[in-house]
């Protein structure tokens, strides 16, 4: 068994209790829903994208410390990526924490502070967590205005 | 906390004989002595519930209700058999009046759909309560959406108690059936259902209810309750998965139409016309789970062994217990505080969320459920989205309180 610290880094911590990028964003033109039905989760994303650029993305919500933490840290690295790089980056996320896939060290860089969530692959039920902001995010990219469900 | 200073209160029941009988409490779960605190989802085998499964495999199995020979023979009995245990346990007036089904979900669905469908019209009411479990109110609203018929639901209080007043005014000339949970799984209330039964039958209205929580803790008489409809799942009472009961009295059986059809619940078929078997097998189409009846059946005879009272008490100690020294500690807020409560324990630690405690109470090996338990409505009446919950059976110690305790420590020392 790992320990619960690789889990639970400080990062994630602080992130869990004080998420950045949190809160109504007005002027956004993208908008995604996320559940989880199995802890209740519920988060919103908001994007505000121009000239398929990030221009500002923040969330509300509420959630248990990983899933806060995630969407939170989510919101910081997207800010200012195209699209295109904001889509790839979930394809790392996703490969990194469900550990589906050798993280490279090339990857594991463009990930920067993402990388916190690497603990998370020894928690396979902590997965949904981890990644329903990220989830709600495609969403939202997609113009998907359906609930986005974690199951 | 040190041995010194440990109280551990004694309950004049053998627990360590009882633990002795489940060998998973034995194995260690991340080397650690496992501390399981979730039978209210499912609880734990004993030794003599997985033996009887396998001895039907082993040396009795056949199909049943068929078979002229030996074996067939057998396993028809041992099948027979488990229904008079249940009869026993619930105190039914006969064994007809007990069908086996999947779990307690297909027990209601069963009633929903064959009573329901023949007995409920437009407008017609069917009243339950705030604190259903999902499996008690989804049925109803599927009927809802075919027939029309509504639901009138029965708020509770700030304790997770039914407000009696409202259900005393509830009944209306369309109330057709009420509907209700004997003990909430989500808040561990045990409700007034003598007095819900009565009153229900002072307006003439029939009565099913939800008994999933209270059968493995305290002994139901059906006969004395009046309950026209009685539900349980096998898995919850120390049993198999896979196996339900529903008892419903004669009267109700012998009006209602099937609820599946297909071989064992027939009578003669053809093309033309078929006439259906005689209660309880009209209700049981198509090869049952022979070897999860039995074993049920070796369940019920493990708890009639038990001195119900003792083991009453010994959770009650248990809940008094975890109450307390729960209430002791800083920032955690219990839901569901009801003067009647079965050996369940709902709480939340202010600015933690469920799901990470589970998490890291796990690394403890201390199994609770985190979430909404199936009982959504109950969340939102509470205004919170899960609960962390700690559930009591027989085989529970006040060792696995002090666990729990130590646990949510640890809890609040890694969330600061």
């Amino acid at each position: 068994m790992s320990d619960l610290r690789e889990l639970y880094q400080e990062v994630i911590l602080d992130h869990g209790r004080k998420p950045r990028n949190f809160g109504p964003l007005e002027d956004a033109n993208r908008e995604g829903h996320g559940h989880n039905p199995l802890c209740g989760d519920k988060l919103d994303v908001h994007v505000k994208l121009h000239d398929g650029v990030v221009e500002d993305v923040k969330f509300e919500g509420a959630g248990c410390a990983i899933s806060v933490a995630s969407a939170s840290l989510m919101t910081e690295a997207l800010k200012g990526k195209p699209e295109a790089e904001a889509r790839a980056l979930f394809e790392k996320f996703h490969a990194l924490t469900t550990g589906t896939e050798e993280i490279g060290l090339d990857e594991l860089e463009a990930l920067d502070k993402l990388a916190v969530f690497s603990g998370v692959r020894d928690y396979p039920l902590r997965v949904k967590c981890a990644t329903l902001g990220w989830h709600t995010l495609n969403a939202a990219l997609d113009q998907d205005e359906d609930m986005v469900v974690t199951e | 906390m040190t041995a010194e200073t440990k109280i551990v209160p004694a309950s004049g029941f053998d627990v360590e004989r009882i633990r002795a009988d489940f060998p998973i409490l034995a194995k260690p779960v991340y080397d650690k002595r496992l501390v399981f605190l979730d039978s209210a989802a499912s609880a734990q085998k004993p030794q003599a519930v997985i033996d009887a499964e396998t001895y039907v495999y082993e040396s009795e199995y056949a199909n049943i209700h068929r078979g002229v020979y030996l074996l067939s023979q057998q396993a028809t009995v041992a099948y027979d058999n488990a229904r008079k245990k249940v009869a026993g346990l619930l105190n039914a007036a006969s064994a007809r009046e007990i069908v086996f089904t999947r779990n307690a979900t297909e027990s209601i669905n069963l009633v929903a759909s064959s009573w329901g469908r023949a007995n409920l019209r437009e407008g017609d009411q069917v009243i339950l309560s705030q604190m259903e479990h999902h499996a008690n109110i989804v049925p109803w609203q599927m009927l809802r959406e075919e027939i029309g018929i509504e639901l009138v639901v029965i708020p509770i209080n700030d304790a997770g108690e039914l407000v009696w007043e409202d259900y005393e005014q509830a009944f209306t000339s369309r109330t057709k059936l009420v509907t209700m949970t004997h003990v909430s799984n989500a808040l561990g209330t045990i409700t007034p259902i003598a007095e819900i039964i009565r009153v229900a039958h002072g307006h003439g209205i029939p009565v099913l209810v939800d008994g999933s929580q209270a059968v493995p803790h305290m002994p139901v008489d059906v006969q004395a309750l009046d309950a026209d409809f009685y539900v349980f799942t096998g898995h919850k009472l120390y049993g198999p998965t896979g196996v339900g009961v529903l008892h419903a009295k004669a009267e109700h059986l012998e009006a209602m139409p099937p609820y599946q059809g297909g071989g064992d619940m027939i009578a003669t078929v053809t093309f033309e016309k078929t006439t259906y078997a005689d209660i309880p097998q009209k209700f049981e189409a198509g090869t049952p789970n022979i070897a999860g009846v039995v074993a049920l059946g070796a369940a019920v005879d493990y708890v009639e062994a038990l001195d119900r009272q003792a083991a009453l008490d010994h959770e009650q100690a248990l809940l008094a217990y975890a109450t307390e020294r729960l209430s002791a500690m800083n920032s955690i807020t219990i839901y569901g505080t009801a003067a009647e409560k079965a050996a369940v324990v709902s709480f939340a630690i202010e600015g933690d969320h469920p799901h990470d405690i589970g998490t890291i109470l796990d690394h403890e090996a201390i199994a609770v459920r985190a979430g909404h338990h199936c009982a959504q409505p109950v969340m939102d009446r509470f205004g919170i989205p899960a609960t962390t919950r700690a559930s009591f059976g027989i085989y529970n110690d006040f060792d696995d309180v002090d666990a729990l305790i130590d646990g949510i420590a640890r809890v609040q020392e890694i969330f600061g």
